[in-house]
């Protein structure tokens, strides 16, 4: 039986709770010790992501300074709208997780639960406003290898007139949008992971396995919701904002 | 239960000991409005002509608005010195992958870049 099992069924062992409360592995000396132990090796997987995202956010940086007016031009495509409304979403589920980490410290099995569904329903709208803006890309003509078209940054648009570049550098519309899809797709991919695990979680928690003491699973998980969050965070004014006023 | 028995094992010197501290909604709530109206923020100077400055604003209030998130939603203020070592050791090795690769590209084409 690992830790899950054995949390989820929380009536059965015959322990004295004070000797040994039934989720502690046995190779740990005290729940204290597991528990920031679960931390320390969640934190640690959450640096290698970052340094996951970070080779993409280093080929941006490059980009962004080698083709700025291609930058500008793609950027001003993007529905500003769109990617606002996005980060807010994400970050008021970051607050219904942090909430739904509070109810299992607190040992609210009701609470936890729908501060859960809450942060899945948030997370779920995220994705769809994406969906919506990845199919607006498509229509546009703004997917690179696929049906891309560099003539809209021949000719300028209606909201941005001044946006005429030369051939040459209107092709290079088609690295902004490259990297608009590997980063954004990349953290798509994220939150569908993360909604799909907290489905998992939900599905366990029902089952009493998080409010009885064993708060780090959703801790954890936790964690990975927020750095996801934070990855947006930085997303958002790199690909929405390069130059709003221009 | 477990909360005094890990006062027993652990002293305030070791680098596991955290306090047992369960964070408030009242901070939740306080941070998490700190952080849309900094969302507001961000999006409406981007339509102000700062210059070269405009990305180093949006830079700087994205510096911020993750700090939030990873010392109060994350914990880490309330955290051990062992997880916050981490959480900074992670850091200094993001910046030396831009940095150590910036000096790659910037040094290529000297002068022209």
């Amino acid at each position: 039986m690992d830790s899950h099992t054995v949390a989820a069924q929380t009536a059965i062992t015959p322990h004295d709770e004070h000797a040994h409360p039934p989720f502690l592995r046995h190779h740990f000396e005290n729940v204290a010790q597991q528990r920031e132990a679960a931390t320390f090796g969640m934190w640690l997987f959450l640096l290698t992501e970052i340094m996951f995202f970070g080779g993409m956010f280093c080929a941006y940086l490059i980009y962004r300074n080698w083709y700025y007016p291609a930058f500008v031009a793609g950027s001003h495509t993007l529905h500003i709208w769109a990617g606002t409304l996005n980060t807010a979403l994400l970050i008021v589920s970051s607050f219904t997780m942090a909430m739904a980490v509070y109810s299992a410290e607190t040992r609210k099995r009701k609470p936890l639960l729908r501060w859960m569904v809450i942060t899945m329903i948030l997370g779920t709208g995220f994705l769809c406003v994406k969906a919506y803006e990845w199919h607006d890309e498509w229509v546009e003509h703004h997917v690179p290898g696929l049906n891309f078209s560099p003539e809209q940054f021949m000719t300028g648009t209606k909201a941005y007139p001044d946006d005429k570049l030369p051939l040459d550098m209107a092709e290079k519309t088609q690295v902004y949008f490259s990297l608009y899809f590997a980063m954004t797709g990349m953290h798509a991919l994220h939150m569908i992971i993360g909604v799909s695990l907290l489905m998992f979680l939900f599905v366990k928690a029902y089952g009493g396995a998080y409010t009885e003491g064993h708060v780090a699973p959703i801790e954890n998980f936790g964690l990975y919701w927020h750095f996801v969050d934070i990855v947006w965070i930085f997303l958002y004014p790199l690909l929405y904002l390069i130059s709003r006023h221009q | 239960m477990e909360h005094h028995e890990h006062h027993i094992h652990l002293t305030p010197s070791e680098p596991t000991h955290h306090e047992d501290h369960i964070v408030t909604p009242g901070v939740y709530l306080v941070i998490g409005t700190c952080l849309l109206i900094l969302t507001a923020a961000t999006a409406a100077i981007s339509y102000v002509d700062l210059g070269v400055f405009n990305a180093v604003v949006a830079l700087a209030i994205a510096c911020l608005k993750g700090s939030l998130v990873v010392l109060f939603f994350m914990h880490i203020k309330y955290s051990s010195r062992l997880t916050k070592l981490t959480v900074g050791a992670g850091f200094f090795t993001f910046l030396v992958l831009i940095t150590m690769t910036m000096t790659d590209y910037i040094s290529r084409a000297w002068g022209r870049w």
